[in-house]
């Protein structure tokens, strides 16, 4: 049973899917203040090499995660100050972000005598329950069969959606995403809620980065993560701007992914390219079913995202 | 509003700086391709001006795998050819767009300039034709012109003996190979892996897997992981990325890797892999232009001359599957073993024609997969 087609498929999609639940959360969170970060894919190239370096250097994969969250939050100040604090364009200052954290990511890689790039991680995430709680027939390995990223990754959705729907803190986000000048008006500091949140969103990047270069593919090279981070963007639309669709929305992406190699593999005939186009043609798709028309609204896309804010216009 | 002016005012600025920038970059580029379009007319650089040389990857060239084997032999050049200059471009996409790519190279005074995947072979011939002057030489294509000519090796001289240690390693009979494209370079060494397999283990069958990547990591993973997950317990590989070893590794399989040493990723897996050495004939290539001999041959590299090789064996390759191994290689560096017969069995166990290798577009006997991709 464990052996099944449909159970390793969702274990694929877990796996495949969990670097992209971190980001996609930490996009939620940055877009419901208001602020669309185009720069997940840089964000997420950074925290992956700082993390790989940090684990490099110390061998603990903990200090490794620590530092791709660090590094992916203070990337993601760049991008904060240019949209928050000099207002200008969040989606030119996005893709800027992403160049930049791209090469620097590149440039980090290559640098020094004896260079990062082309070498597998010292440390690799594992999963953490012995293998015999791994064999417990259906839930063994959906519930113990997870390296400990993947049991955060459940932890940080569950915490976001807390946050957001249960809480006055989360209500401030919310308030400052779909109205700013209100919330203002309410006595809430605008642009710290924003800062604050591009951050986490940053944070988070790096750690679903930090995924990739420490468990999924352990080894930094040039560009260990695909293309991730604009999936991540992707999925945040898909999602709703909830977290914990996120977390099924990316197990999702993560299981289109894999049923192009499962119908090879199973000798089922189609065309392997168009397979391969599985995960975007679904994610197109329901894009353009949720985002038509007078539903765009009933999704919960912040009214304020993207829209630069001055005090003095109230 | 005065906000807004200044914005605009400095926007404006900003795109006048960088209008002239390019200008100005584009003046200097007409005015060196006249220069070079005079001296390149006898084909021979004027001594004592530096010989330009280009190299156009597709993938990062810290790869370890296909682009970082033609940087080796890049650097192989440098080392070995006074008054080389290089220019490497990496990471540049297959298609129309590296046209420009390759004429901005040609314009840019390089009298050589090696693109070395397969999807550049038309931007190439496009943009030789109209940089007459410049030699383009094309790795893995088969196409060429008065100044273009193409170069590869027989990959598949290693792919057998790597299928032989493969075929060894199995015991589950399923051998898993993730491939990036169903093109005639990628089928023969299938092909010619299946049949190393095949010869020390006939039971065995090869299962084909297209992720439509060169380099990808994570999909090239997934893509192992799947044929682990069906039963395989050998991975073979053709592509840049060493994620298919390391899914190897994390489940106790084998990996059989490609174009280089690449042993570190997965230390107990690894068995060995088909190896490239381009730095000879990359030197020969651009001493034949220098001296102005270059003719537009289509270049075939094999065991024999040192293009291919089969890197060091992995811990769990027998001695006997060794000396198996290194016999075979020695018939094939002498010319009395031949890796792909004529004629040959297809997939359906039909005897077919060999047919030109160079278009090859079936899988032998013990393959299971869809050749067409």
């Amino acid at each position: 049973m464990n052996d099944s087609v449909l159970m390793l498929t969702v274990m694929a999609a877990i796996g495949l899917g969990t670097p992209i639940v971190f980001a996609t959360v930490g996009e939620i969170l940055a877009e419901r203040s208001g602020i669309l970060n185009l720069g997940v894919q840089g964000m997420m190239l950074f925290g992956a090499v700082m993390g790989f370096w940090a684990t490099f250097q110390t061998g603990s994969l903990w200090l490794g995660v620590l530092l791709a969250v660090i590094a992916g939050a203070a990337i993601s100040v760049i991008h904060a100050f240019n949209s928050v604090t000099l207002r200008v364009s969040q989606i030119v200052s996005g893709l800027a972000l992403t160049i930049f954290g791209t090469g620097v990511a590149i440039f980090i890689g290559r640098a020094g005598s004896s260079p990062l790039v082309g070498r597998p991680s010292r440390e690799i995430f594992e999963p953490i329950f012995p293998q015999s709680f791994a064999d417990i027939p259906l839930v063994g390995p959906l519930i113990f069969g997870h390296d400990a990223l993947v049991y955060l990754s459940w932890v940080i959705v569950a915490i976001a959606s807390y946050y957001l729907f249960h809480t006055r803190p989360g209500l401030t986000v919310r308030a400052v995403g779909e109205d700013p000048a209100s919330a203002e008006a309410a006595g809430i500091n605008v642009s710290r809620v924003r800062y604050i949140h591009v951050m986490l969103g940053g944070a988070l990047a790096g750690l679903g980065g930090a995924y990739f270069s420490l468990a999924l593919v352990p080894s930094w090279q040039d560009n260990p993560i695909g293309s991730a981070g604009w999936i991540a963007i992707a999925l945040v639309i898909l999602a709703s701007w909830r977290p914990w669709r996120a977390l099924w929305v990316a197990y999702l992406f993560g299981a289109a992914g894999r049923v192009n190699f499962t119908f090879q593999t199973l000798e089922i005939n189609i065309p392997s390219n168009l397979l391969a186009m599985l995960p975007f043609l679904l994610a197109i798709i329901a894009m353009l079913i949720l985002a038509s028309g007078k539903r765009a609204r009933l999704l919960g896309s912040p009214e304020a995202l993207g829209v630069p804010y001055y005090r003095e216009e109230r | 509003m005065a906000r807004n002016k200044w914005r605009l005012l400095i926007l404006l600025a900003v795109v006048a700086m960088l209008a002239a920038a390019c200008s100005s970059s584009s003046d200097e580029e007409t005015t060196t391709t006249a220069a070079s379009g005079d001296t390149s007319a006898t084909t021979e650089a004027p001594a004592g001006e530096p010989f330009k040389v280009a190299f156009v990857y597709v993938g990062p060239t810290e790869d370890k795998g296909w682009s970082w084997a033609h940087n080796e032999g890049s650097k192989y050049l440098e080392a070995n050819m006074p008054g080389v200059v290089i220019t490497r471009l990496e990471s540049i996409p297959e298609g129309p767009d590296s046209q420009r790519v390759f004429e901005d190279l040609a314009a840019d005074g390089n009298q050589l300039i090696f693109g070395t995947s397969f999807g550049y072979m038309d931007p190439m011939l496009a943009a030789a034709e109209n940089y007459p002057d410049t030699v383009f030489m094309h790795a893995t294509g088969y196409k060429n012109s008065a100044n273009m000519s193409n170069y590869f090796g027989a990959a598949e001289e290693g792919r057998y003996l790597s299928g032989m240690a493969a075929g060894a390693r199995t015991e589950s009979n399923l051998i898993g190979y993730v491939a990036a494209f169903p093109i005639p370079e990628v089928l023969r060494g299938i092909n010619a892996f299946t049949l190393g397999v095949r010869e020390v283990n006939p039971d065995a069958e090869v299962q084909v897997v297209w992720t439509s990547t060169w380099f990808d990591p994570p999909k090239e993973g997934d893509a192992a992981q799947a044929l682990l997950d069906n039963g395989a317990d050998v991975i073979a590989m053709h592509q840049d990325s060493s994620a298919p070893g390391q899914a190897a590794e994390a489940a106790g399989a084998g990996w059989v890797g490609y174009n280089t040493d690449m042993s570190e990723f997965a230390p107990n897996s690894w068995l060995t892999a088909a190896i490239w050495d381009w730095g000879p004939y990359y030197l020969a290539t651009a001493e034949a232009v220098k001296a102005g001999t270059w003719t537009n041959e289509p270049f075939y590299g094999h065991m024999s001359d040192g293009t291919v090789d089969l890197a060091p064996f992995g811990p769990s390759v027998s001695d006997d599957t060794k000396a198996l191994i290194e016999t075979r290689k020695q018939e094939i560096i002498d010319g009395t073993f031949q890796v792909l017969p004529d004629p040959i069995v297809n997939q359906d166990g039909v005897e077919q024609p060999l047919g030109d290798i160079f278009s090859m577009d079936y899988f032998v006997e013990g393959v299971i997969g869809n050749a067409s991709g």
